[in-house]
């Protein structure tokens, strides 16, 4: 089902709101960065983690959203022990 | 428009909140059997419970004109607790021959373990003994993935299970083809800070259709919010949609969907 508006007509939709949204990311990483131990905090993987979503967005793929759910999901293995009758 | 929202707890919300939605155009809801909160201590808690789902909660919502269906399980939180599990799974088909009853659910995975996996199993197992439509929460944030792949697992390796009578819960952008590859029913839940937006919601639905998909609300005793859905046909009629479009995510497919239980008698709104 492709969208109806074009993307001039969305960008004027979402312009402000995807401005809010990263300002706030910048003022997050910011305030981060300003506390006491931000050293502790550049290790930690939800840090890391945060890192790399960064660079998944500059990229020009189309799917940049599940890129970001897969790089803060579980790691799935398919031989996992199924379950069974008792 | 009228609209149905296909999983939302109203056993947690108040009686405005059936006056709201009634007022936004929600003509029907299901509410799946969920956690209270707390684990409950013993097979009556669940007994009552049911009851509250069965006889209180079906005639609350007609008090403003809202046809109420339900699902009846033990939830994946209690899963832990294999026999209890299994006390309530044994007395389930006691309220099975209630009119509101559409199915097992919300069964599913929480944080993917190993009890969590066999109750899920034994669940279906009463599902197919029934011939009960089911109904899947899939676990949140880090755990959705996986534990999203784990159940589409159980239910393929099964050659019973038909997938037209499965609706696999709270997908989100990463595990709704996982879910619609196969056949099955999706829903993505508006929920904040959790789950799905309806902006994000209406991206999903333009990068894999409108077939075999709806919204729900999930609205429970958490942050949620019970009018999401009308949110949703809010964004979609910004984005140029038609009435249409929309009714057939919002109505069309939840019908389609619960049409397959014997005990759906919906009544349209004249
Ligand atoms: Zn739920």
């Amino acid at each position: 089902m492709p969208a109806i508006q074009s993307a001039p007509q969305i960008l004027d939709q979402v312009f402000l709101d995807m401005r809010a949204k990263l300002l706030e990311v910048a003022a997050s990483l910011d305030r981060l960065d300003r506390a006491t131990s931000a050293d502790t905090v550049a290790q930690d993987p939800r840090r890391q983690r945060i890192q790399k979503t960064l660079e998944i967005l500059t990229t020009q793929q189309k799917n940049r959203a599940e890129q970001l759910q897969l790089l803060f999901s579980d790691t799935y293995d398919e031989k996992w022990a199924r379950p069974g009758a008792r | 428009m009228y609209y149905i929202d296909p999983h939302i707890h109203m056993v947690s919300r108040v009686t405005d909140d059936y006056e709201r939605m009634a007022r936004m155009g929600c003509v029907a809801m299901s509410e799946p059997a969920f956690w209270a909160g707390y684990d409950r201590g013993s097979v009556d808690g669940f007994r009552d419970y049911f009851r509250q789902l069965t006889e209180f909660e079906p005639k609350r919502a007609a008090s403003v004109g809202i046809q109420h269906y339900t699902w009846l399980c033990i939830n994946a939180k209690e899963a832990e607790n294999i026999s209890l599990s299994r006390e309530v799974i044994a007395m389930v088909p006691e309220f099975l021959d209630k009119p509101n009853v559409l199915g097992i659910g919300e069964i599913g995975l929480n944080k993917n373990t190993k009890n969590e996996a066999q109750i899920f199993w034994e669940h279906m197992e009463l599902a197919l003994k029934t011939d009960e439509l089911i109904l899947i929460h899939t676990p949140h944030l880090a755990d959705k993935y996986k534990g999203t792949r784990m159940i589409v697992d159980m239910l393929r390796d099964d050659p019973r299970i038909k997938p037209e009578r499965v609706l696999i819960d709270h997908v989100e952008e990463h595990t709704v083809r996982v879910a619609k590859e196969h056949g099955f029913w999706c829903a993505m839940t508006l929920y904040p800070v959790t789950k799905c937006t309806p902006s994000r919601a209406v991206d999903i639905i333009e990068m894999v259709g409108n077939d075999k998909i709806m919204v729900n609300s999930a609205g429970d005793w958490g942050p949620s919010n019970p009018t999401a859905v009308p949110d949703f046909i809010q964004e979609m009629r910004k984005r140029g949609y038609t009435e249409a479009k929309i009714r057939k995510i919002v109505y069309d497919n939840p019908l389609e969907f619960f049409r397959q239980s014997k005990r759906f008698k919906f009544r349209e709104p004249a």
